[in-house]
């Protein structure tokens, strides 16, 4: 138990790094030092590093990185990917460098005891010139490869970590893990740096690499809880998508936009929600895009900016099919109306999707958002990846008070649900199916709307044709039953009309 | 038999502690019996963190060999002599 007292709470310093703060809630315990910890590769120097780069970028804060690994000069090469200038801070007196990383073919001798008494006094010395408020120490797990005492390097930590304390420095310690689950870090580092602890990790999951963080503890403060995404992105370093911490306070609308479709609008009730998110499931070829051209034109004719993501089908191709239903995209485009981006998803990760889709939603400000089809990106992909994703993009796209209308492609030609489905069903607010139906030998196509929050719609499957004009939906099919499961099979009227009795009295 | 080469060399410290002393005091002697020709420097870190810096000093405290080459780096209180010997290239004379 924590002992009461009157000391007022510790407050945090925001640390600048996208997302990260949203899940620290306010960012790093300030005046303290955080222990953060990562296998190999877990982007550990490059959380270290934003840190400083971040304080001066946003609020001109110096920061002193001490390098036990890698010479400045790397530091600054790989960091300039990131365009961080980190050079030019040094000429400003932002930055400063404290050298520890090994010099080359220099064997040192130990005769006798020793501390670390003149790394110390440099860091010191490297905090006053630049009368930084923050510093990054990367990483311990170099120092102790540096000496045969793994005890006095303990020692010595401990002591610099009271020395940062004591010049009211907000730190960051990066520290290695041998394994992404177990001890927090080697050389029992934990037990001086312990207060405060992050964990990053790079996990392999079905041949794919998942980066996430963790916030374990900040001691005498609060964050949130779990594993969250981020992405290392070259121009902006790392960013976390904060999943669950995103506050889901969207306001529902009255406010009706068509779909593009009058009789789709009928089965709706009167067209989707304004800030509606929906679902289009469907075997492929079954009409989804077509669906979404009319809800794009929808939007046009309103003269309402709209934007497509196509992960699909190539430009020319989403172009020249819109073209067959009667939609110039190239026109749409041209008028400033229309944004159309044209990405395969295995040009990126999903993280790196995801950031894209955002910040184009961001730029163009679109009035309506179709993604064509989500489930090409369950490819790039874990199961739990993909879940994150489609959460982080619903709620996304919620806050904005815009109509998103996402695809799913069913793996099944007749039938079946996708695993999109599965993942979407629950955050989407109306969910329409598009299937194939085999009826006397030919393959016919069937719509119903399965779901629509806070509104009346039909429930009938009815049957739809595509020729040159778009969609056009006909009557409800009739003497037929297992469409949705796959398996449609003709029932005589007189069964129809005793099944219909069932539900009489 | 003493060196008769020209030795360069500087002892970091860090304040006026006993492990600095004891430092001065053990390197002045394994100097005087093994050396002709020496030229010692001692800096202080906390004076002049700067020249730590430089030299890239960590521990305190450290010997570096300057003169004669190659560059020699020694770390403690200079308390193992057979270390310091070793380090500085130079034979114990009583092992002769």
């Amino acid at each position: 138990m924590e002992p009461k007292h009157s000391l007022s709470p510790l407050i945090k310093l925001s640390t600048g790094i996208e997302g990260f703060d949203l899940i620290a809630e306010g960012g790093l315990p300030m005046g303290r030092t955080t222990l953060v910890a990562g296998t190999a590769g877990s982007a550990k120097t490059v959380f270290a590093a934003q840190f400083l780069a971040e304080g001066i970028r946003r609020k001109q804060q110096a920061g002193v990185f001490v390098t036990f690994e890698e010479p400045p000069a790397d530091i600054r090469r790989n960091l300039l990917s990131m365009s961080w200038d980190i050079e030019q801070w040094e000429k400003d007196g932002l930055w400063a460098f404290v050298d520890a990383s090994p010099l080359p073919g220099l064997e040192q001798i130990e005769a006798g005891d020793f501390d670390l008494g003149a790394l110390l006094a440099r860091i010191e010395h490297a905090i006053h010139q630049v009368s930084a408020k923050r510093v990054a120490i990367d990483s311990l797990g170099a120092v102790f490869s540096q000496f045969t005492h793994s005890y006095l390097v303990r020692e010595e930590m401990r002591r610099l970590g009271a020395a940062l304390r004591n010049l009211g420095i907000t730190a960051v310690m990066t520290a290695e893990r041998t394994q992404e689950f177990g001890e927090i870090a080697r050389f029992g580092v934990e037990e001086f740096v312990a207060d405060n602890v992050v964990i990053l990790r790079n996990v392999l999951e079905d041949e794919k690499r998942r980066r996430t963080v963790e916030i374990l503890k900040f001691r005498g403060t609060t964050h949130q809880k779990g594993e969250y995404p981020f992405t290392v992105l070259p121009d902006s370093g790392i960013v976390v998508i904060p999943v669950s911490a995103i506050e889901l306070k969207q306001r529902s609308s009255d406010r009706r936009v068509s779909s593009g479709n009058p009789e789709l609008d009928r089965m709706t009730g009167g067209g989707f929600f304004q800030d509606s998110l929906i679902l289009v499931s469907g075997a492929t070829g079954c009409g989804k895009t077509l669906m979404t051209a009319e809800f794009i034109a929808a939007s046009i004719t309103q003269g309402e900016r709209c934007l497509l993501f196509a992960y699909e089908e190539s430009r020319e191709q989403l172009f020249r099919n819109a073209r067959g239903w009667g939609y110039d995209f190239n026109k749409y485009e041209q008028e400033g109306l229309l944004q159309v981006i044209c990405a395969y998803p295995e040009t990126a990760g999903l993280e790196d999707h995801l950031i894209k889709i955002k910040s184009h939603i961001d730029s163009f400000k679109p009035r309506r958002v179709a993604v064509d089809s989500v489930s090409a990106l369950e490819r790039v992909a874990t199961s739990r990846g993909f879940r994150e994703f489609i959460i982080s993009l619903a709620s996304f796209v919620k806050q904005r008070e815009i109509p998103g209308m996402f695809t799913a492609t069913t793996a099944n030609l007749m039938g079946g649900p996708s695993i999109t489905e599965s993942h979407f069903s629950s955050i989407t607010d109306t969910i329409i199916l598009l299937r194939y139906v085999e009826m006397l030998g030919e393959m016919r196509r069937g719509i119903t709307v399965l779901k629509m929050r806070g509104s009346m719609h039909e429930k009938e499957i009815r049957e739809f044709t595509i020729d040159g004009q778009g969609m056009h939906i006909n009557a409800p099919f009739r003497n037929i039953i297992g469409i949705l499961s796959g398996r449609p099979e003709f029932i005589t009227p007189g069964e129809m009309e005793r099944m219909g009795r069932l539900f009489n009295d | 038999m003493a060196e008769k080469e020209t030795y360069q060399l500087k002892l970091y410290i860090t304040g006026h502690t006993h492990r600095s002393a004891q430092a001065i005091s053990n390197l002045q002697r394994i100097c005087d019996q093994e050396l002709v020709d020496y030229e010692l420097l001692v800096i202080d870190v906390l004076e002049h963190p700067g020249l730590a810096e430089d030299e890239k000093i960590l521990a305190t405290p450290t010997l570096i060999r300057e003169l004669p080459p190659p560059l020699r780096r020694i770390i403690g209180d200079l308390s193992n002599t057979e270390k310091v010997l070793l380090g500085l290239d130079l034979k114990p004379i009583r092992s002769k």
